[in-house]
């Protein structure tokens, strides 16, 4: 029987979606329905001195204007954070309420004042247009750099300034020491810009209140339904759990931006049952780019120390993250647990101290944006590298296989202790090197560099080595880092009487191919085709309370759940089995779809000990009937793929345009069940971190107004821009999962920022150009030539 | 004042009443509930709403629905026929041309109108054909494949 | 997002537009390729009580030649400027830049007259039509008046359309043999728009520039010729050199407007490559 674990398997949930039948939240029509408009604040920073709805509710075809006020006089809370992280100095976090719809103040463009409800869109946009708010403009800070500065506007009064946590990690004594012995030291100082995710589906959430039964229903576009409803129903609005179903269909991409519970969700959800109707809200692509969090947003200083021989000897380095306005769900994980940890990267670096402060703007909020941190880690590391090869005049690859952690496969050996609070599962890094220097042919790259150079063309060839962390856990663990949820994963296996498989997983696709992963493992677990397996996803009434999808966890997280359950279903299905078989259990064994008695040829199929299981005529004494198990798994650990990423561009001298010529990725990932779809993975991941090193950016200006706010503005990576990519992979198995799998969802990205800017810097190194600031759009590079050469 | 207009759409002929301000692509999706077609913009950047109009694409979201009168039209529900996939929708689904689905619709009517133009386009031409519609989940390398996948094809048919 | 009302008027034939447009007057926004109007209606920054479509029109999407003149029919849309062989056979440069305008699905509504009746300071055709010396023919109740791209293009967002007319023709000069142009353009990444575009038209006798007639978009309030770029080109010599030098003084004397991805100075150092890369490509045209 053949097997399909490991094979390119074209993806099951396809054909609904080439034949226009996907079913995205949008696409939802509820009787009765309604639709909400919400009106937003045009400044960063004002005080709301009065709204006055009476004209729009004059309009025929409204049926409700809400204010903050009216959710406030219903006692309903702000919107939480799931993730706290003390100072320093042991102050607990500082969490200022984050409103449904704003009372007071606004605190960023687009923060939201007032909802319009109405029988159609076109009539709730006409009378939010008539909706009167009368604000009072105050002055703002926009900027991450300027938000500690003591006169900086304050963002919420009753705080003491503008920092909303510090926090640190390392040794601070011991870092000092070795730079104090440094024979080089390498210092970088830049802005990790801003970036808006952009999922191509905007946000989208309807409220369903049934009075009959008391329940409500919210439909939206989340990669995480069961948090959305913990969330909502216990901290916001507070409802009974049991009485609230979150159903997260086909969702349009999410990049991180669908993790969080959002205003929108809870104000749907609340609305509907004051106005006893169905609402729903899309967001217009320009809401998306005010209110859907961002990403990054750190300013960033941080040195790397060498012995003479370019050995790293420490780093140490300071980062003032943005928050935004508020602290979204996962924000304050992101530039500590999910940054500072990562710091040491794939090196022997044996002494580090990192401090992070967390700040408050005037702006829309940031939260983990694919990569979530790890990309910034990565950033940093990598720039710091190729930097430092070209002051010490080391090869970039050289400096890299002086510096590896050597092989440790976290069985025979023990997983790998960092210096900061990490310990690594399994690792071989230099392979992954050595095979993308060969793919790109690097021995001759520099001879045709030089070549190049003579003609007055500028080629450069950038690095990026890196390690990252995926699957986030366990959760005594996270628990004690300050998540205020478990991040383990469920899944039901639930094979039916007939001996097809349902799968009830607590991940969530939005373009990730669950429905054809997951389908695969159980397939060649029950040696059935995959055909005879469906995977359900997505909505809080059919699955196991799960986690969902992000931080590429699904496949080593959820998958392993799904694995737990298999194992189960194995092990009663034998017992079943051998009654039939009138064989002793420990006599049989599974393959190939049946149970064999070992060395006969007796043998009953899976699908017969469905049937028994269901009919429980001839059965085991004492056994349960039916085949049906239910399984969370809590990992022992990350796992931590990792990988070599080489680009080779070309620098249009005359005008600075950059053209990404070459782009050869080798990752690891650990075990692959669908090569297919991890490649996939790491083409949309390299594109979103080349759209950040090259096109991407989300500016405030002094006043707080968003400055690339539409597609005219924000550069988004489009098909002439990018080349074909060119992916090969390496496997050094997970060691503590029983898939072996690592995850792919966030590695391309979290390599190919640095790998570009690295590529651009080396292009121009000749002429003096030793940084540059993302993203390196053709101003800015021509700019930095001409200061290179002294115009 | 509506506006009466008759469209065909995918072969079948609709006789609507339709608000002057309706745009062509909520006339498909809420009017019509052809949901496949899809809105990702307010400034017809991403061509997620791509339909084929008279045998050219266009993005729905920038035409009113009362401009459509007379016109036919074709909508992801239209490319199948006979339920046997067209040539594009082989393509995104054999090469892995999709993840989310979001932009799919739009991204093959763009491909579609590609290979109208050129049944035989370079990756470049493709590349360039594509500059209207987004992709935020594929890096775009597949589906430049899908629509390699499709050329040939239609080539072979 | 979805505009605020309005009425409809769908016009079948010029006289029937013109008609509208008198009754409605200023109430009424005549709707084109609608690529510019519809975003803008729809973030409700334009909000017109009715709108007159100029799509069902037949007569105003013809392409033809007459007298030495490409005549292009201000409906014409920019794929069918792109694709026309009448276009391309006479003024191959108009033809190129129509296939540069935003993307395919763009490029199979906008039309040229929409593209200069909206006079976007970043739009592509003004230079062009500055360049190539043509015409513009706008339509009134009282009758046709021609207009030449030198004196059409008044400020940003304002032409020299009166009330009651409609752009209707935009006739090109056929390129004589010894005469060759380009428009040679530098996008934003994200619009797509022009960053600076530059188009040029050059007639080489024996070896010397002649004719030159340079024009820019993008880099100010409205398109405009640059006659310090002209003027150092015209009588010298068609090599590389004089060229170089006279593109090197383009935009000297315009005050350009920089913004947060491009500064003045990158602009302007742009539009002298740009200027070059036109006035090259235009002689080699020219002499082909």
């Amino acid at each position: 029987m053949s097997t399909v674990v490991g094979k390119p398997i074209r993806r099951v949930e396809d054909k609904r979606f080439i034949t226009g039948q996907g079913r995205y939240t949008d696409d939802i029509k509820l009787h009765g329905m309604t639709y909400a408009v919400i009106i937003r604040s045009p400044y960063a920073h004002a005080r709301i001195k009065s709204i006055d709805a009476s004209a729009a509710l004059k309009i025929k075809g409204v049926v409700a204007v809400f204010t903050g006020k009216d959710i406030e006089a219903d006692g309903m809370g702000g919107i939480p954070t799931g993730w706290q992280v003390n100072l320093i100095n042991g102050e607990t976090m500082r969490e200022p309420k984050h409103p449904i719809l704003c009372t007071d103040k606004v605190r960023h463009v687009g923060d939201g004042v007032a909802v319009v409800i109405a029988e159609d869109l076109a009539i709730a946009e006409d009378a939010a247009e008539l909706v009167q708010v009368n604000y009072e403009p105050l002055p703002a800070v926009a900027q991450v750099r300027d938000a500690l500065a003591a006169n900086a506007p304050k963002v919420h009064d009753e705080l003491p300034d503008n920092l909303a946590f510090d926090w640190n990690i390392g040794d601070k004594e011991k870092t000092d020491a070795a730079f104090a012995t440094a024979h080089h030291v390498t210092t970088l100082e830049f802005y990790n810009q801003r970036l808006v995710p952009n999922a191509i589906e905007p946000r989208s959430a309807i409220g369903h209140y049934e009075e009959g039964r008391d329940f409500y229903t919210l439909y939206t576009s989340t990669q995480n339904p069961h948090l959305i409803r913990l969330l909502m129903s216990a901290f916001v609005l507070q409802l009974p759990e049991h009485k609230v179903r979150v159903v997260g269909s086909d969702v349009g991409g999410g990049f991180g931006s669908k993790i969080f519970h959002y205003a929108e969700e809870a104000l749907v959800t609340w609305a509907s049952k004051k106005i006893k109707r169905p609402i729903k809200w899309t967001a217009a692509r320009s809401e998306s780019f005010v209110t859907d969090a961002h990403g990054r947003d750190h300013q960033t200083t941080v040195s790397m120390a060498f012995d003479k021989d370019g050995k790293i000897l420490g780093l140490r380095g300071h980062t003032i993250a943005g928050m935004g306005a508020y602290l979204s769900t996962f924000a304050p994980a992101v530039p500590t647990y999910l940054h500072g940890t990562l710091l040491q990267g794939l090196y022997t670096t044996p002494a580090i101290y990192y401090k992070v402060d967390a700040v408050f703007t005037h702006t829309t909020a940031v939260d983990a944006y694919r990569g979530a941190g790890r990309p910034e880690a990565t950033y940093l590391l990598e720039r710091l590298m190729d930097t430092a090869a070209r002051e010490m005049k080391i090869d970039p690859a050289e400096l890299r296989f002086k510096n590896f952690i050597p092989p440790f496969d976290g069985v025979t050996q023990p997983g790998y202790q960092t210096q900061v609070a990490l310990q690594y599962d399994s690792g071989n890094y230099a392979p992954t090197l050595h095979k993308a220097l060969e793919i790109i042919d690097y021995k001759n790259f520099r001879k045709r560099q030089e070549e190049a150079r003579k003609n007055g063309k500028f080629i450069g060839i950038g690095f990026s080595t890196f390690v990252e962390a995926c699957g986030i856990a366990p959760s005594a663990v996270v628990g004690s880092l300050g998540a205020r949820a478990g991040l383990y994963e469920s899944a039901i296996v639930r094979v039916q009487p007939t001996g097809k498989v349902s799968v009830y997983t607590g991940s969530h696709s939005h373009g990730q191919g669950h429905e054809t992963t997951f389908a695969q493992i159980v397939a060649d677990s029950f040696g059935i085709p995959m055909e005879d397996v469906e995977i359900v996803h997505g909505d809080t009434e059919q699955i196991p309370f799960g986690m969902g999808t992000y931080g590429s966890r699904s496949l080593a997280v959820g998958g392993s759940a799904i694995m737990k359950s298999i194992d189960k279903i194995k092990e009663k299905g034998a017992k079943i089995a051998a009654h039939l078989l009138e064989a002793n259990e420990a006599d049989l064994v599974f393959a190939e779809g049946k149970w064999t008695v070992k060395g006969t040829d007796k043998s009953i199929p899976f699908q017969q000990v469905a049937l028994t299981a269901y009919v429980p005529h001839n059965y085991p004494a004492g056994l349960e009937p039916g085949l049906d198990f239910s399984s969370f798994y809590d990992p022992l650990n990350f796992t931590f793929p990792f990988g070599a990423h080489i680009a080779e561009v070309e620098v249009e001298a005359e005008t600075g345009e950059v053209k990404v010529t070459r782009y050869v990725s080798v990752d690891d990932v650990g075990t692959i069940i669908n090569p297919m779809i991890v490649e996939g993975q790491l083409h949309g991941g390299i594109a979103q971190g080349i759209g950040q090193a090259l096109y991407e950016g989300a500016f405030y200006d002094e006043s707080g107004q968003l400055l690339q706010g539409t597609y005219m503005d924000y550069t988004m990576p489009r098909a002439d821009n990018l080349p074909m990519f060119e992916h090969s992979t390496t496997v050094t198995p997970c060691p503590h999962n029983p898939l072996g799998a690592k995850g792919a969802g966030e590695a391309g990205t979290i390599a190919s920022t640095p790998t570009i800017v690295n590529a651009i810097v080396d292009a121009l190194s000749h002429l003096g150009v030793s940084n540059l600031e993302m993203p390196c759009t053709p101003a800015r590079v021509w700019s930095a030539i001409q200061t290179a050469k002294g115009n | 004042m509506n506006v009466p207009i008759t469209v065909t759409i995918n072969g079948t002929a609709y006789t609507r009443d339709v608000e002057p301000r309706q745009l062509l692509v909520h006339f498909l999706r809420e009017t019509l509930n052809l949901t496949g077609t899809h809105i990702g913009c307010d400034t017809s950047s991403c061509g997620a709403c791509t339909i084929m109009l008279n045998g050219q694409t266009v993005k729905s979201c920038t035409l009113l629905a009362a401009q459509a009168d007379g016109a036919e039209i074709m909508t992801v529900e239209g490319l199948a026929t006979d339920g046997k996939l067209h040539p594009i929708q082989e393509g995104f689904w054999q090469e892995h041309g999709l993840q989310c689905g979001f932009c799919t619709p739009g991204m093959m009517m763009a491909g579609v109108q590609i290979l109208k133009n050129n049944p035989n386009p370079t990756e470049e031409e493709i590349r360039h054909g594509l500059e209207g519609n987004f992709c935020r989940c594929t890096g775009y390398h597949n589906i430049v494949k899908s629509i390699q996948y499709a050329a040939k094809k239609s080539a072979a048919m | 997002m979805l505009p605020a009302s309005f009425d409809y008027h769908r016009a079948t034939s010029v006289a029937d537009a013109l008609g509208m447009l008198g009754s409605l007057g200023d109430e009424a926004k005549i709707l084109a390729g609608g690529h510019s109007l519809i975003p803008a209606l729809k973030l409700r920054l334009s909000k017109p009580a009715h709108l007159i479509d100029l799509n069902a029109i037949p007569e105003l999407r013809s392409i033809t030649r007459q007298n030495g003149h490409i005549v292009v029919g201000a409906m014409a849309t920019h794929t069918a400027v792109q694709t026309s062989d009448i276009v391309r056979s006479a003024v191959p440069f108009i033809a190129d830049l129509a296939g540069s305008i935003g993307d395919a699905s763009v490029r199979n509504r906008g039309t040229i007259g929409g593209v200069i009746a909206h006079a976007d300071p970043r739009a592509d055709y003004p230079a062009a039509l500055l360049a190539a010396d043509a015409t513009v023919v706008l339509t009134s109740k009282s009758g046709s008046r021609n207009v030449k791209a030198d004196d059409f293009f008044v400020d940003m967002f304002t032409t020299a359309l009166a009330e009651g007319e409609l752009v209707t023709e935009i006739h090109f000069p056929a390129l004589a043999k010894g005469t060759g142009a380009s428009y040679q353009k530098f996008s934003h990444p994200a619009s797509r728009y022009a960053i600076v575009g530059c188009a040029a038209r050059v007639t080489v006798e024996g070896g010397v520039c002649k004719n030159v007639r340079v024009a820019f978009t993008g880099l100010t309030e409205k398109a405009f010729r640059d006659n310090g770029v002209e003027s150092a080109l015209e009588g010298k010599p068609a090599n590389e050199a004089t060229i170089q030098a006279a593109a090197l003084l383009a935009a000297k004397s315009i005050e350009v407007t920089g913004d947060s991805f491009a500064d003045e100075a990158y602009r302007r150092h742009i539009a002298t490559v740009q200027a070059r890369k036109a006035l090259l490509a235009a002689v080699a045209a020219a002499t082909k």
